[in-house]
């Protein structure tokens, strides 16, 4: 069935055209960005080798004949030496590469979400009817004071003396996760930009600077400064609501970014100020800071360019000794801490980090939201959880959990067409999504899945909305933390006790 | 024109001092007794802006700085120039570690050493092209990741010495030049670069900025000129490519 090689590595998939059914209309050849399909003079022939399954050639095939299966040719494998472990194998003995791939890892470690569930209100306390009632998602990012001096002026009417830090404000508990320009394209960071503004929400420009396009979106913009420093300049920090300092990403915790350079066009060597085809390098530390105090110096630096006007975020991994790492960040000066799990995407990342580097976003929210509250500093910071957010339901619990607020970029993507191919990295995105080809990025129109974003996030607050409502409470600042609301079931007593939540049945 | 006594003064107050100053339409300042303030001139605009800081400036001196001249009558510490945009900075003694990481524009011209990672990730598009010039010697992770414009290492203060630069030098390089007034030791070079000997071109196209460069600090133009220069380019603009494959 399948063309033989010289390589061992046997396709994946195979792209079946049925020839009864195809009219030529060559639609196929046309919106395959891995060049799958060609045209034999009468029919339609397949490339299996290039297919990723990306699903967009059957999306758009007018006629169904399309299909995309899995191979049926075995390698022969056993519960120990899987099909996957030989192909890494021979790929790299064929190469001497580090294997590299986007999205986040594809390895099944326990989901916690999955393993905790939600409480509601019966008989003894009232439930909440938000068809009904007003039900508040509106949440502030950013630091809150200890305490708060009023004072009364003659009419007894009560004036806030207390100078509030600035904040964000969402209107919903969301926020677009950070995804640069260049490891994504333009019309797809529209897309949220356009969603971001309409829902009252934020996107983050990532690591690749802000294109001109996107600065009349600024009041829903939160701007990135990571290591390689690529489009940071004065205005770029004061053009966002907010000021991101990229330390760590759940993906790849502890490396830099990479930017392969098929992904380098003029555009993007503009914006990043790099040369054209160059692998855009963001190195793993930023040279500027070796500690808790350097940190210390770029956050007040960033502070002192944007007048004190922005809150500062800091992003990092979720690692071993995470909630001492963010006890540091938050005395440091950061006025939001975000932290990406390690099953959060990526553009492009070694696979030995992505699938053995990090720790989950439940456990590390959990121990962090319980550091900060010993500490008596969790209104210092607001805390973005993400990595992976796949559903509302991982959403609520997050926010049970400890977080402010949620980061979603994969289901995001998914959104927009993406299937989770993982193939980001080689800037051949059939979706026009992680590409810079301009065939492909065009077919990405902004306003559509702008509007279906729109509709996701919509859709996901409602939801919040109907769980605050069963348990009762008419405000996720009242959720928020609140793990008296949360059992978990098929866990150990180590991992309830690092959750900080009781077993179900209690 | 306006001095500020910066005795005691925390950084804070300074540069509201310097913002508001910049506001009103003052071109030129006087910082005097300054003391280890951290931030000074940090993202401050305006071209035609001229900061004269007399003491010790602390970290991150002109951080994002986009388009004003600093001219620092003693050493510096650390950090200068950190993603600075455009503007100047001169500084007449030696600088700490970090010099310009991130630079996209603009001069840093030192008269003496300066330390660790200098230029680390410096980098340049058309117009967009930033410089430094250091007179003396550099410690190690020079032009790390180095990705545009260009550093010139003059290693002027010992003429009888070639050790004017550490370990690590240039590694990850994949863009702009480096310049050297002396040769260097091949076997200390990152794998990722290359030496030539200065050609005509370069020399021409150098010039303007010796010649700043000397006027500023009073060198005869004669004592950094009259020697061979030598450059040091990546030798691929993808330095790591082979390093991955696509799963």
């Amino acid at each position: 069935m399948t063309k033989s090689s010289f390589s061992n590595i046997q396709s994946e998939y195979l792209a079946l055209v049925d020839h009864n059914k195809c009219v030529r209309c060559k639609r196929c050849i046309q919106n395959c960005g891995w060049g799958v399909y060609s045209f034999g003079g009468d029919r339609i022939i397949s490339d299996h080798n290039k297919c990723v399954a990306c699903g967009r050639c059957y999306t758009y095939c007018p006629e169904g004949a399309i299909s995309i299966v899995k191979n049926p040719t075995v390698v022969r494998e056993n519960a120990n030496w899987k099909d996957g472990l030989m192909k890494d194998i021979w790929r790299q003995s064929e190469t001497g590469g580090i294997l590299i791939s986007g999205m986040g890892t594809t390895f099944k470690y326990k989901k916690y979400f999955d393993h905790v569930l939600l409480d509601a209100c019966q008989v003894t306390n009232p439930s909440i009817d938000p068809l009904r009632e007003p039900m508040e998602l509106r949440t502030y990012l950013g630091k809150k004071p200890s305490k708060l001096d009023i004072e009364f002026d003659k009419n007894d009417e009560p004036i806030l003396k207390t100078k509030m830090p600035p904040q964000i404000e969402l209107q919903t508990p969301f926020v677009f996760g950070a995804m640069s320009y260049g490891s994504i394209s333009l019309n797809a960071q529209k897309a949220m930009a356009l969603a971001a503004r309409a829902l009252g929400i934020i996107m983050n420009t990532g690591e690749g600077g802000l294109h001109d396009d996107l600065v009349p979106f600024g009041k829903n913009i939160i701007v990135q400064v990571a290591s390689g420093r690529f489009g940071v300049h004065r205005d770029y920090l004061n053009s966002g609501i907010a000021v991101e300092i990229k330390i760590g990403q759940g993906a790849k915790p502890g490396i830099g970014g990479h930017l392969p350079g098929e992904k380098i066009g003029v555009d993007i060597s503009k914006t990043r100020m790099i040369p054209v085809g160059t692998d855009a390098i963001s190195p793993a530390p930023h040279h500027d800071i070796y500690s808790i105090e350097d940190l210390r110096q770029l956050i007040f630096a960033i502070k002192e360019a944007t007048d004190y006007e922005k809150p500062i975020s800091v992003k990092v991994a979720a690692v071993h000794n995470i909630a001492a790492i963010v006890s540091g960040i938050v005395r440091a000066g950061a006025d939001i801490v975000y932290i990406d799990g390690y099953s959060g995407g990526t553009g492009a990342a070694p696979n030995i980090i992505k699938n053995h580097v990090g720790i989950p976003i439940e456990l590390a929210l959990a121990q962090v939201d319980e550091r900060l509250r010993n500490e008596g500093i969790r209104n210092e910071a607001s805390i973005i959880a993400a990595g992976s957010i796949r559903s509302s339901a991982d959403a609520i619990k997050a926010i049970a959990l400890g977080a402010d607020a949620v980061a979603i970029g994969t289901a995001a993507l998914v959104v927009m067409g993406c299937h989770v191919c993982g193939k980001c990295n080689t800037g051949n995105c059939s979706w026009g999504i992680t590409t810079q080809r301009p065939e492909l990025v065009r077919r990405l129109d902004p306003e559509v899945y702008g509007e279906k974003l729109y509709n996701l996030i919509s859709a996901w607050s409602h939801e919040i909305q109907e769980v605050l409502g069963a348990m009762g409470v008419n405000s996720i600042e009242s959720l928020r933390g609140s793990r008296e609301r949360l059992r978990g079931v098929e866990l150990t007593d180590t991992e309830l006790k690092v959750l900080g939540i009781k077993h179900a049945g209690f | 024109m306006i001095t500020i006594d910066a005795v005691g003064m925390h950084y804070r107050e300074l540069n509201v001092l310097i913002k508001e100053g910049i506001k009103r339409g003052i071109k030129k300042f006087f910082l005097e007794n300054v003391n280890g303030q951290y931030y000074i001139g940090d993202g401050i605009k305006g071209d035609d802006v001229v900061i004269t800081i007399n003491g010790v400036p602390g970290n991150d001196l002109g951080a994002f700085m986009d388009g004003p001249t600093l001219i620092v009558n003693n050493n510096v510490q650390d950090n200068i120039g950190n993603t600075m945009n455009a503007g100047k900075i001169l500084v007449k003694g030696d600088a700490g570690d970090v010099v310009g990481y991130g630079m996209r524009g603009g001069r840093i011209y030192i008269l003496g050493d300066a330390g660790y990672r200098i230029g680390i990730h410096m980098k340049g598009y058309d117009e967009q092209f930033p410089v430094i010039i250091i007179g003396g010697k550099v410690g190690s992770f020079f032009a790390e990741y180095m990705a545009g414009g260009i550093i010139v290492l003059l290693g002027l203060n010992d003429n009888n010495s070639d050790e004017f630069y550490g370990e690590y030098f240039a590694t990850g390089m994949h863009g702009g030049t480096i310049y050297l007034r002396k040769k260097i030791d091949f076997s200390k070079y990152s794998k990722e670069v290359e030496l030539y000997e200065a050609d005509e071109d370069d020399m021409i196209f150098l010039k303007k900025y010796l010649i700043e460069y000397s006027d500023s600090f009073n060198i005869p133009r004669g004592q950094i000129m009259g020697k061979p220069f030598y450059k040091i380019v990546p030798s691929s603009a993808r330095p790591y490519a082979h390093l991955y494959t696509s799963a």
